[in-house]
């Protein structure tokens, strides 16, 4: 698959061949291209558990599969799409390709960390596949105690260690960027003059190396108390549930971070490029991204709300939930002005971004209403958290990825792809988003409880016009993988800069060479400083 | 980190005072000093850690990275402690609406 | 400033991605002391569960920990607060390039370690003698909450385990450590393996600094 434009020079691409070549790289560039594959993998294993969970709900009394069955479909889709797709999705692919050349370095700080990072997320995800296909796990990805730890007869323990080896790939993965960012910045590229994508990187990677530790003693505990009856979450024995739930949300709060921050990371470098303005409001941008990080701590006690954590704790929580939209709102507000008289371009990266800001101010908002304690009494466990979770992490987190491939394809293969299909997929994907997931804030709030596959009959309407729209959503995810593969050897081919794009990935070519630069750079100007960038946006 | 080299005599006196400490840690946990015991214990817990971390790792010659990351990660342990004691520590302190 | 990678041979000292021997040393420092805050989080659950669980049951939790042997748990304190003393002294002979004696201190550092973990072999036998393995054979005289006394032990059990695999991970390095000093691959230019598995050894060590008072010296007060 080599370029037309790189057949005389050598690119990362094709600098060397082979299968070892690929599975023994410490090429940051190929490891992310490693990344890519493995993620859109789980990526449409997950999408499959959605399709079956969406037949099923077709009719009030479901039919296709059993209450059984139907528990470890949800479940398998939310560990699926969570641990090994979403967590890595963003940061293990376009954070290890860009983040390095961003900053102007040659690679990460540790390159063969990096390798390790993606067979660990290999090695858990072939546990976590060994699971599912077994049997499966039905206890929720939340794996609530004790139902996980002592009465659910299914493959806890796999799934568990599935998780656990995955965490450690995340981890390893912050470890790097947080060093990398700290200390292998090219000369004159000072924090204030790095690309948001990286702040928001950066953030990201603290909440992994803070945060997944503690998910990690979690699942170890559980697998203790399913294999040896130890009894820390068993009350028979004195233990107590809502501990469990305490250190498992302590880290799956802040996880939710993990998963938006890169996309608005991404969004940062979209809307900035095409509208030819720099991010308005760097600093407050910036500093956002940390604050989400840090706050998003504070937190996890709203997931506690109808627990028998103490309605004193749930009203601290409750009240810090709110701060912590701040910051994201503060975002929606720059992307805003940095819009106001700029130089609009609708390429398709950019509809991902338009679809961001929305469908994610829809969720945070949404978020809200739920961090409200008295409020989520009521709409916890509905479909109306379905729905916000989904707007931000389907809505948010995969436009950002995708909106992200796409702005980026041309530098990571050399070709183009195709712009008109690629405006219509975006399309196809937000249309058939909505109509999969605003009906879900209806039936939550009318009542329709997560995780069952019956209901009542006046309910069948809004999960009809849901499941037409995960098949339209499917249809959209399904045509990037058409476009972007046949891109590979049709696609124009493609500049260095077709964006006009300001950042150091967009002077090299594309492909880069494998040390990113044939010099290294000398950063002299600000972040986005679009009067030093020559070149006209190429839009199909 | 390793430009200053410490002395030989500095890491011996620290490695006497913290066995010093740990006799003094076991000595004091016969004596009954009621709720005060576990405060005595983690208070010189906490001193034998501060010199581990401050001079056989360092601490006290390295950059302000490295303090602001160790001042981080033991905030972070605190934060996961506290919220949740403050959850266990006021269950039914505040009676739940509508029982 | 610019760099031409290739120009550059890789060394130990510095890896391609790195421009200088500084960056590279500052950069793998960095890079530990970052792995050990994900450490003090690893173990911070566990630690959670403890300070939660010795809150609500703290007679039994006392009455548990008085079964086990203080002298032994600060003997084994102390060993281990004497191999982080060999550990920094081999630091400290690896940065001023006396090979032989950072062979000695690796050496007896080693053996403090080993000691500790057969201590702590020893101690979990007595347990388990003692039927204080949580267990269907698990039984605490003293008290009818049998339930909350086994839950002690399984947090003595886990967090002692817990630390001796950590032991365990440190004594393999310690053992490639000396391997490589044999070779004579550390230099007062180079020595950022041993810097760094000291740091490791030490954030070991202060993990039991807190584990000994926690699990042995709950309640000690009755003479038990």
């Amino acid at each position: 698959m080599i370029t037309a434009a790189a057949q005389e020079r050598e690119t990362y691409l094709n600098a060397s061949y082979g299968i070892k070549s690929w599975l023994l790289t410490k090429d940051h560039k190929r490891i992310a291209l490693l990344y890519l594959f493995t993620v859109t993998l789980f990526f449409f294993i997950g999408g499959a558990f959605a399709t079956l969970i969406r037949i099923e709900l077709l009719t009030p009394q479901g039919g296709l599969v059993s209450s059984e069955t139907y528990n470890k479909l949800f479940t398998m889709h939310g560990v699926t799409m969570i641990f090994f797709f979403l967590i890595p999705s963003i940061p293990a692919t376009l954070g290890n390709f860009f983040l390095p050349m961003m900053i102007g370095a040659r690679d990460l700080a540790f390159p063969r960390i990096n390798l390790l990072s993606w067979y660990l997320l290999v090695i858990g995800g072939l546990f976590a596949l060994f699971a599912m296909l077994a049997g499966g796990v039905d206890t929720g990805w939340t794996f609530y105690t004790p139902y996980s730890t002592t009465y659910s007869n299914t493959w806890v323990i796999a799934t568990a260690i599935g998780i656990f080896v995955a965490g450690f790939s995340s981890i390893l993965t912050g470890l790097n960027f947080v060093v990398t960012v700290h200390r292998m910045r090219a000369p004159g590229m000072t924090w204030f003059r790095m690309p948001l994508f990286v702040w928001a990187h950066y953030a990201t990677a603290l909440i992994q190396i803070l945060g997944t530790p503690v998910l990690a003693v979690t699942l170890l505990l559980v697998f203790c108390e399913r294999v040896f009856h130890i009894g820390i979450f068993d009350p028979a024995l004195g233990g107590d549930p809502v501990l469990f739930q305490h250190l498992f949300w302590f880290y799956s709060h802040p996880a939710v971070y993990i998963m938006v921050l890169p996309a608005m990371g991404v969004v940062n470098e979209l809307v900035s490029t095409f509208s030819r303005k720099p991010i308005f409001g760097y600093s407050f941008v910036a500093f956002s991204s940390l604050a989400i990080a840090v706050l998003g701590f504070l937190v996890w006690g709203h997931h506690l709300f109808v627990s028998t954590q103490s309605v004193y704790a749930g009203m601290v929580f409750s009240f810090l939930s709110y701060f912590v939209a701040i910051p994201s709102a503060i975002k929606v507000f720059n992307w805003t002005a940095t819009l106001y008289k700029g130089s609009i371009s609708f390429a398709t990266p950019m509809l991902y971004a338009f679809g961001f800001i929305g469908l994610f101010t829809v969720g945070g908002l949404t978020g809200l209403f739920v961090a409200s304690l008295g409020l989520d009494v009521h709409v916890t466990d509905t479909y109306f958290v379905v729905a916000h979770f989904h707007y931000i992490m389907v809505g948010g987190a995969i436009m950002g990825y995708l909106g992200g491939l796409h702005y980026w394809w041309p530098k990571i293969t050399g070709r183009m792809y195709p712009e008109l299909w690629a405006r219509l997929s975006a399309l196809v994907i937000f249309l058939g988003f909505n109509l999969t997931f605003f009906p879900q804030f209806i039936l939550g709030y009318l009542g329709m409880p997560r995780r069952y596959h019956t209901y009542p009959d006046e309910f069948q309407v809004l999960h009809v016009l849901s499941t037409a729209g995960a098949s339209v959503l499917a249809v959209g995810y399904l045509m990037p993988m058409v476009y972007f593969i046949w891109s590979l050897r049709y696609g124009q081919v493609a500049g260095a800069n077709p964006w006009g794009a300001t950042g150091l990935e967009w002077q090299t070519a594309s492909p880069p060479p494998v040390h990113n630069f044939d010099e290294m750079p000398v950063v002299t100007h600000e972040a986005y400083d679009y009067t030093t960038v020559l070149g006209e946006v190429e839009v199909g | 980190m390793s430009e200053h080299v410490d002395s030989v005599r500095t890491y011996a006196s620290v490695w006497l005072i913290l066995l010093a400490l740990t006799a003094a840690t076991t000595a004091v946990a016969y004596v009954d000093l009621g709720a005060f015991s576990v405060v005595v214990a983690l208070t010189i817990a906490v001193i034998k850690m501060l010199l581990v971390a401050l001079f056989f790792m360092h601490v006290r010659h390295s950059t302000q990275l490295t303090r602001l990351v160790v001042v981080g990660g033991l905030l972070w342990l605190g934060i996961l402690l506290t919220f949740t004691l403050a959850d266990v520590w006021t269950r039914g302190l505040i009676g739940t609406p509508g029982r | 400033m610019a760099n031409h990678a290739e120009a550059q041979a890789e060394t130990l000292a510095l890896r391609e991605q790195f421009d200088t021997a500084e960056q590279q040393k500052d950069a793998s420092t960095l890079g530990m002391w970052v792995f050990l805050i994900t450490e003090i989080m690893f173990f911070g659950g566990l630690f959670l569960a403890y300070t939660v669980y010795r809150d609500i049951y703290f007679p039994v939790f006392a009455l548990a920990s008085s079964s086990l042997n203080a002298v032994i748990g600060a003997i084994n304190t102390a060993v281990l607060l004497c191999s982080s003393f060999t550990m920094v002294l081999a630091v400290r002979a690896s940065q001023v390039g006396q090979r032989n004696a950072l062979i000695i201190f690796l050496i007896l550092t080693l053996i403090l370690g080993v000691a500790f973990l057969g201590v702590k072999a020893y101690e979990w036998n007595e347990k388990f003698q003692e039927h204080h393995v949580p267990g269907p054979t698990f039984h605490l005289e003293g008290t009818g909450q049998q339930g909350e006394a086994q839950l002690f032990f399984s947090l003595y059990f886990a967090m002692t385990g817990l630390h001796a695999l950590h032991m365990l991970v440190g004594c393999g390095i310690l053992t490639w450590l000396l391997i490589q000093s044999w070779k004579g691959k550390f230099t007062p230019e180079y020595m950022t393996p041993v810097d760094i598995a000291g740091l490791y050894w030490h954030f070991v060590d202060i993990i039991w600094i807190f584990l000994f008072p926690l699990l042995y010296l709950i309640d000690r007060h009755l003479g038990r």
